[in-house]
């Protein structure tokens, strides 16, 4: 059962088409798992879909209904989140108050049972909650540590922790593996599981192509605004343009 | 006949009056608060070395428009570049620079009609039966130059399209080996020069007087928001819309009118697409 | 000076660290080390107008500088705590002063009604003038700000509008000069501690989220159109507040209440008093609007003073005056080992 559909997105920045007709769909509860050489239009591709750049052309379906060229923040009030490849925390906010803004949302309000307004401790409990969901754990000190210590791999964490303060359906996840150890990927994916376990349906834009084809069920190959391929990693990573696009594919 | 002739030297001379500020936003994103004050500056300029140190006219209104681009040139490298980058920081910077010229100006003298600059070209034409005075024409003959030469520069020079570079993308502009800082001090030197020659082409209409700042200012910031910030085509359209406006209101209700067909045509703008004519809806592509 | 030390390190003071949190009730110094200046600024400033009883003229110069701290604060608010730039504080001003002349003449309402009317209205029609533009890149507030009272004076004038260059004259003036000035001093007061409380609370922190990461509220849900808006609302209503309580002051509403003074010097006294607490725009006031009396002679050329101390202080990025003094009174500094 499709969750979220995409036709004929098309989207051109001056001289340069970013997107050139994409469509595919997402079942619900999967993960897609989408790679691309570097301008292939993936993180173009989140932008359009969660409303951060207008389409010039094409449709995006959320559960039947239209969400093309809505606003973002609306499009994240229905249950869409997304993760930003570049992260800009509060560093002078301790891990979970960074929490506040998404909790603060209406979206977050109706779903996540905190009435809002009324004491900060419920929200505060709800945020140690969520922190302890991705894996930070309560009894630790890691929640009221300051963002600005946090290494990189709980940062990201801590995006995730935003997104699911929202309760969404859906996540795009923007490189959530990159600038991470190979470890810190490894731990990274019992996290995603988890949370694909938890009913929600992700989309992975990802580089690290062996770490994502341990998780995703399907992926999708985009090159130049295209899709070129689409499937079960193995057959897109047969697919002669998927090979083409990426030189050395045969290594993964 | 007649509408349609001084309609178009009207919006010609708007369009002037607004080249340097857009020309500055076009390339390094800052908005040039003090625009206003290097336009009335300028006239000023000319008008001492013409009448103070008694030189020649011509050569007067060279040294009018290096000075104010050396003006321009020097409140970048001494101010501005010194807080690049911190937005709130740039825009009031800019703005206090701007009213301390203008206000500097208003205590330093600048009061009252004495103060006016001769016109090029005596005398008037005829054109299909409607006398049209030569500096009028003078006037929207060198504003379609300046623009002529402006876009052959932009076009075809070095400079040119390395400003242009900057224009659509610094970083990438920047890494291909253009100096940006270096670019951007250019660009205000040029807008300043920009703002200079408008100054001296239109200034011999009227006089020189301390509220033509603040006016021009206005005048600067209405194009831009109807045509959209730092576009060209649409500061030229938006221009032509707010000059026949005036005209028209001119001619048919009465000259009280003009300042507020610019408030008017701003706030239809604003409610209808706010980004302006050719703004491109930039503000969430700029950054994600 | 330092003996080939090179590290220079900004310590807590003693004290500090003892009156931070529960601690500061165990001691009477502590708590006095906490409270002090607090309460001092307060005291002192609703001291001020029976100290300056003898010196009527000064009296009334607390009232403008009340009024000038409320734009300044206003400013404050916008400009760190939500990152919109206002240019054109005066826009309240006018707004609020010409409501306010409109309800106290023209519709016979009494002033301790005309004043929170004026304000509400003023607040309304300010924030639908700026709405459009909030969608837009924060530079579309300032040249907007910026342009407003501007066109309004030449608007006015040309039309010969509510009074054109005249002005409305017949406001009612305040039943009493101290209720005059303590009317305003409380307001004062009350909008410090509103603030602060806002800014303290979720609302606040949204706020300051849509200035620094607006993608990521966007993100979250939230409207970021919409906390502008209120944003602007506050600002404009505090605004509109001084600006009614001017008109009174004056009993005249005329064109000189969109005057730059009103759009610079909030600025000016936020820069050199310090962003972002709001008690940086008050002190910076102090400074400001005494200096801007003695100045009067010279005409214009205060407003250059102005502008010129104003950059001088941001190109030297400095951090302003009230932070200085709370950084020294709470931290010492020493030279260490690098």
């Amino acid at each position: 059962m499709s969750i979220l559909t995409v036709e004929g997105l098309e989207k051109t920045f001056g001289g340069l088409k970013a997107l050139s007709g994409v469509s595919f769909s997402v079942r619900k509860g999967e993960i897609l798992g989408v790679i691309g050489p570097n301008g292939s239009g993936k993180t173009t591709l989140i932008n359009c879909i969660t409303g951060f750049v207008r389409a010039d052309a094409g449709k995006v379906l959320f559960k039947g209904g239209e969400i093309t060229r809505w606003r973002p923040h609306r499009i994240a009030r229905v249950g869409i989140a997304r993760t930003f490849q570049v992260m800009r925390p509060f560093y002078s906010l301790p891990a979970y108050k960074n929490l506040i803004i998404p909790l603060w949302s209406p979206r977050a309000r109706k779903e996540g049972g905190w009435r809002g307004g009324g004491k900060h401790g419920d929200r505060d409990t709800v945020a140690i909650d969520i922190l302890e969901e991705i894996g930070f754990e309560r009894d630790s000190r890691v929640p009221y540590k300051l963002a600005s210590t946090l290494p990189t791999g709980y940062l990201k964490r801590l995006e995730l922790a935003r997104c699911l303060a929202l309760r969404p359906e859906v996540i795009f996840c923007d490189e959530v593996f990159s600038g991470l150890s190979a470890s810190e990927v490894a731990s990274m994916l019992p996290l995603i599981e988890k949370l694909k376990m938890g009913g929600i349906t992700l989309v992975l834009i990802e580089h690290r192509l062996r770490e994502l084809f341990k998780v995703a069920d399907r992926v999708m190959a985009l090159q130049f605004g295209e899709k070129i391929a689409e499937g079960h990693y193995k057959d897109v990573i047969e697919d002669a343009r998927v090979k083409d696009a990426y030189l050395g594919i045969e290594e993964v | 006949m007649e509408i349609l002739l001084f309609g178009i030297i009207n919006s010609v001379t708007l369009s002037l009056t607004a080249l340097g500020f857009t020309l500055v936003y076009s390339i390094s994103r800052l908005p040039n608060f003090a625009h206003g004050a290097l336009y009335v500056t300028s006239g000023y300029i000319v008008w001492l070395c013409v009448n103070s140190l008694g030189l020649n006219y011509l050569l007067a209104i060279v040294l009018g428009i290096a000075a104010t681009a050396i003006i321009g040139a020097l409140m970048y490298r001494l101010i501005i570049q010194r807080i690049r980058g911190m937005q709130i920081s740039e825009i009031i910077a800019t703005y206090a620079i701007g009213l301390a010229i203008i206000e500097g100006l208003r205590w330093g003298g600048l009061r009252g009609s004495t103060f006016t600059l001769p016109s090029f070209l005596a005398g008037s034409i005829k054109i299909g039966g409607i006398a049209v005075d030569n500096q009028r024409l003078f006037v929207l003959g060198s504003g379609a130059a300046v623009f002529a030469v402006l876009g052959l520069f932009v076009k075809y020079t070095k400079t040119g399209l390395a400003l242009k570079a900057i224009a659509q993308d610094e970083g990438a502009a920047m890494m291909l080996g253009i100096d940006s800082d270096r670019k951007a001090l250019v660009s205000f030197a040029l807008g300043s020069g920009l703002s200079a020659i408008a100054a001296v082409l239109i200034l011999p209409l009227g006089s020189i007087v301390v509220e033509t700042g603040y006016n021009v200012l206005i005048y600067s910031i209405a194009v831009s928001i109807i045509g959209g910030l730092g576009s060209w085509g649409g500061a030229i359209v938006a221009s032509f819309i707010i000059g026949f406006a005036q005209l028209l209101t001119e001619v048919f209700l009465s000259t009280q009118y003009q300042m507020v067909i610019s408030l008017l045509a701003i706030i239809v703008t604003l409610l209808l697409k706010p980004s302006g004519i050719f703004g491109k809806q930039k503000e969430l592509d700029d950054r994600v | 000076m330092n003996d080939g030390r090179d590290r220079k390190e900004r310590i807590d003071r003693g004290i500090k660290v003892r009156s931070d949190g529960l601690y500061a009730v165990s001691s009477l110094r502590e708590m006095l080390y906490l409270s002090g200046p607090r309460i001092l600024l307060i005291a002192g400033m609703l001291l001020l107008p029976l100290l300056l009883v003898p010196f009527p003229y000064w009296r009334r110069v607390i009232n403008i500088l009340c009024v000038y701290a409320l734009l300044a604060i206003a400013f404050d608010f916008l400009a760190n705590c939500v990152g919109l730039v206002c240019l054109g504080g005066s826009m309240f001003i006018g707004l609020g002063g010409y409501f306010a002349a409109v309800f106290n003449v023209h519709l016979h309402l009494p002033v301790y009604l005309s004043i929170p009317a004026a304000a509400l209205a003023g607040a309304a029609v300010s924030t639908l003038l700026i709405l459009p533009c909030l969608s837009l890149r924060g530079v579309y507030f300032a040249i907007v700000t910026l342009m407003y009272p501007l066109l309004f004076t030449r608007v006015i004038e040309a039309f010969d509008l509510l009074g054109g260059s005249n002005g409305i004259t017949g406001l009612d003036s305040f039943p009493g000069s101290y209720l005059e000035n303590y009317s305003i001093l409380l307001v004062l007061l009350a909008v410090i501690f509103g603030l602060r409380r806002v800014l303290n609370a979720d609302i606040g922190l949204v706020m300051h989220a849509v200035k620094d990461n607006d993608q990521s509220v966007r993100a979250s849900g939230i409207d970021v159109v919409r906390i502008k808006a209120l944003a602007v609302f506050i600002a404009s209503f505090i605004g509109c507040l001084g600006g009614a309580y001017l008109a009174h002051v004056y009993m005249w509403a005329g064109l000189s209440l969109f005057a730059l003074d009103f759009s610079i010097i909030p600025i000016a006294a936020v820069t050199i008093g310090g962003g972002g607490i709001l008690f940086g725009a008050v002190v910076g006031c102090l400074i400001l609007v005494p200096l801007s009396e003695f100045l009067r002679f010279f005409g214009t050329f205060r407003i250059v003073l102005y502008c010129t101390v104003l950059t001088a202080f941001i190109v030297f990025k400095s951090e302003g005056l009230m932070p200085y003094c709370t950084r020294k009174y709470q931290q010492f500094e020493r030279w260490a080992d690098a």
